[in-house]
Order: structure tokens, then sequence, then C-alpha cells
């Protein structure tokens, strides 16, 4: 019989597997997301500071995590802080630290953008009706903001997404690494078990990111008006 | 004006941050030496964890790779189970740690495993980072040839075409040793045993552990010479320093060698995917020592 090169995907526990891979690969990337938006939102309202001081610490923070490359970070985290320090993390677990501080870095870029972009009677005009500091940021400029940080929040967290496939470098296995373990096995008996398998992992990487664009123009419409 | 300053406190912060990174690793490497005084005995600490953390491949059949039901497979995990085995007396007592090639010296020095078993080749340049045990197997150069026109020995080949990977050691040792043989030479393994296949050259030189493989599954192709050059061989490593471990694989590794254990890794492993035609002796070393 003809070996058709898609029943690689049926053999054993490959899908159940490749699932979990993605279970793995979509729980760093949201728990990241999710970290990092909160703590990149309290920055930008740092970098808005007037203080030279906290604007240089923010500065300095974001272009670290800017000029430092990801995997750099992953194995400065993954393998030097346990041999400086005696402390072990898991895999999983320095995967969403490193990927939250990124998160935090260039999402607090994204709000500074988006609150400087504001005209400056919003603040004036917010200041003239008597509203507090937290009054002015809470109902006048972080709400027109957000609309305006949406469309890069949400390319920032599809990049989240995708980068994640770094995490092979520290033992964690995603969803790409199973897919590669799949081919490997599989490659010299099924030549063309790296279309189907790469294909399905589009698929599913489909699947986590295109929701997330969906989710932003629902968002732009509706605060359109 | 403003700019040059802008740039200057850019470059300013990236010169302490450089420090300070290299300030963390400096510190890294006297602790590490710190330990190695005080070091705790590796096999005690083993034995109260309960498992034996071994660094595994998981995607490079037939040495480490993943099985369709995802349990780990091949002559490297067989090894190491026996490994499990032996030191903590049940073979399940292994916990596989799966490793990239690029990042085995770390996962050790980091003691984020016990244990290295991934197709580790013993190089000066690994051996200032890790430790390594005896060998338990070896590559050297391997030809492989069509089956109608076999080539045996590097005798045949003078004025012949030899195809060979741009880069590998089998074009270092023909350029070397062999100036009268004609190179064609390819960047892919794919290209290159695509020429063979079209008869651009009358053999294709590699390292012998891919060629048995390949040669496995194309028929009408046979590895005529099956070991040339200079061998490099394939050990277990441990962490720098880490000698209590490393003398029990080394003890281990000769007791397994009076029965014979790695030929029956080899029979239950590498044997499947290299064929019958195949000498064991060209891949195995029993005992630790190179015969």
């Amino acid at each position: 019989m003809q070996n058709l090169g898609v029943n690689v995907l049926f053999e054993g526990t490959t899908i159940q597997r490749l699932l979990e891979g993605l279970l793995v690969t979509a729980g760093i990337a949201f728990l990241s997301i999710i970290i990092g938006s909160l703590l990149g939102i309290g920055m930008g309202l740092l970098r808005t500071s007037q203080s030279k001081t906290i604007q240089f610490i923010c500065r300095l923070y974001l272009e670290v995590f800017r000029i430092i490359p990801i995997l750099v970070w992953l194995f400065i985290v993954y393998f030097g802080v346990p041999s400086a320090l005696d402390i072990h993390l898991d895999g999983e677990i320095v995967a969403v630290i490193v990927f939250s501080l990124w998160g935090a870095a260039e999402m607090g870029d994204i709000v500074r953008g988006a609150l400087e972009s504001l005209p400056k009677h919003q603040i004036e005009s917010g200041k003239a009706i008597g509203l507090s500091f937290w009054g002015l940021y809470r109902y006048v400029l972080i709400p027109q903001a957000v609309r305006r940080m949406l469309p890069g929040a949400i390319n920032l967290s599809t990049r989240m997404v995708k980068t994640t496939s770094l995490v092979v470098m520290i033992g964690v296995i995603d969803v790409v690494k199973i897919g590669q373990q799949i081919i490997e096995r599989s490659v010299i008996k099924v030549p063309t078990a790296s279309f189907w398998v790469y294909g399905l992992i589009f698929i599913l990487y489909f699947i986590i990111c295109y929701p997330l664009s969906k989710l932003s123009k629902k968002l732009e419409a509706k605060w359109e008006n | 004006m403003k700019n040059i300053k802008k740039i200057l406190a850019v470059f300013f912060s990236a010169v302490i941050l450089v420090g300070i990174l290299a300030g963390c690793g400096s510190k890294a490497t006297t602790e590490t030496k710190g330990e190695k005084v005080a070091a705790k005995s590796s096999i005690e600490e083993i034995k109260k964890r309960g498992t034996i953390k071994i660094g595994v491949f998981s995607d490079k059949p037939p040495f480490g790779f993943v099985d369709a039901n995802g349990k780990n497979q091949g002559f490297d995990v067989f090894i190491a189970k026996r490994f499990a085995k032996d030191l903590l007396g049940d073979e399940s007592k292994v916990e596989f740690v799966l490793v990239e090639a690029a990042s085995r010296v770390e996962f050790l020095q980091a003691n984020k495993v016990d244990l290295i078993l991934a197709n580790f080749t013993v190089t000066d340049e690994r051996k200032q980072k890790v430790d390594f045990a005896n060998p338990y197997m070896k590559v050297a150069l391997g030809v492989v040839s069509p089956n109608g026109t076999p080539i045996t020995s590097v005798e045949q080949l003078k004025g012949k075409k030899l195809i060979v990977n741009k880069g590998t050691t089998a074009e270092t040792f023909f350029t070397k040793n062999y100036p009268d043989i004609e190179l064609l030479k390819y960047d892919q393994n794919t290209e290159a045993f695509e020429a063979l296949k079209d008869k651009r050259g009358v053999a294709l030189a590699h390292d012998n552990t891919l060629l048995f493989a390949w040669a496995r599954e194309n028929t009408g192709f046979n590895v005529g010479i099956a070991s040339l050059g200079s061998l490099d061989t394939i050990a277990p490593a441990v962490k720098k320093g880490d000698t209590e471990l490393l003398t029990w694989v080394n003890a281990e590794l000769e007791t397994l060698g009076k029965e014979n254990f790695i030929h029956k890794a080899y029979d239950a492993t590498l044997k499947p995917a290299y064929g019958e035609s195949i000498d064991p002796e060209a891949v195995v070393v029993e005992g630790g020592k190179l015969k």
C-alpha cells in the first residue's frame, strides 16, 4: 500500500502529544502576555514621569531587553542564575519570567507612545475640571490611550506567541520541538513527514494567533464610536 | 548636542550592563570552584533524590528519539536505562532531560542533569568544560558505493571522482591524505546523496554511522569501507570536577564490557537502522577501551 505522509500524524499518541505541546506553548505565551501587559501599563505610566532618574531607569530597562536577544535572557536565567545563586527553576517558569519581563519592557514603550500621542489639551482640560492625578489617568488618559495602543499590543502578543519556540533551548518541550521529534523519527521512511507535521503546526499557531487579531479588530470597531 | 547626549547615555548604560553581566559570570565560576572543594557526594545526592537525571536527545534517531507513543528510545537511552538500574536498582528511576546539541555543555554546568548521554563526541575544546568518561562508541569516515561497482579500498578511488560534503571531516581527510583523488563537493547531504544516485561520482564519503543508516534505506548501495581516517569517540559526560560519578561511570562501563552489554544495545537499537551487513565493531566500544 502506498504510505501516505499524512499517516504520520495518526500513529500512536502523536496528535495528543502535539496538542500537549500546543498547551505548553499557549500557556507560556498567554501567562506572559497577561503579566507583561499589567507590568507594561505600570512601566508606561512611569515612563511619562517627570523625574529624570525614573525615566533613566525605565529607559535602561527597555534597552536592556531590546538589545539582548531573548535567547540570551533564557540562558542567563535558566543556566546562569542556578550556578550563581543555587536556585533551580523549571524551564517553564523561567520562560514565563523572561517573556513577561520582555513583554513589560515592550508594552511599556507602547503605552508611553500612546499616552504621549494624546493632545496636551486633554491633560489641561482634565486638570481644569478639577480631576486628581489618578482621576485624570483613570477617566481621561488611559481610556483614550488603550484605543491607540491596541494595534501595537496585539502585534506584540502575536510576536510573543511565536517567539516561545525558543524555549526548546532550555529544555522545555513545546509544539515545534514535538513536531521535530515526529519528523526526525519518521523522515527516512516517510520523506514527506515534515510537510504534514509543519502544516499541522502552522494551523495550530494560526488557531492561537488569529483570535487575537480578530479580537483587536472587534475592539477597535467598538471603540470607534 | 541633545542627540550626542542621548547616544552617550545609551552607550554608558550598555557598558554598565555588560559589567553587571560579566560580574555575574565571574561570580559563577568562582562559586563553582568553591563547590568543587566542598563538593557533596554526587552519587549520594542522586540516591537521596531517587532518580538520576540524564540528558538525551529527543530527535536524533537511532541514538535518542521519542517514539510514536511519546517514549524515549534509542542507543543512548538503552544505555542510560541500564545505568539507572545498576545505580538505583530500577531502570525506571531515570529522569530523561531532553537536550539540544547546542546547549549540552550548559545543562551539565548548571546542574540541570547529572550525566549527558547524547551522542557527545569527545573534543579538546569540550574537555575544558566538562569531564568525559571512557567512550562507548566511535565514529570514523565511511565510503558508500553502488553494489554493482563496489569500492572496498581507498586504492580503488585513485583517479576517480569521490563525492564529499563541504566542511566535513571527509573533505579535509581526503584533501590532506589523498590529493590525487578528485573530489566533488556539495553543501547539503541530500544533494550529495542525489549526486551519488546519478552516478556523478563512484562513491561518497561521510560519517560512517550516517552512511549505514542511509545505505539501509537505499537498496543497491553498500558501505564498502566502514571505517577510515582518525577515530572520534563518543562518551558520557559529567560536570567538570564530578570525579565521583565519573569514576562510577567508568567502572560501570568496564563491568558492562564483561557481559558485552554495548553490543546488546547495538543489536536492540542500531542494528534495525544499520542492517545486518555492518560489523558492530566499527561502531561499538566495549568496556570503555578502544582496541
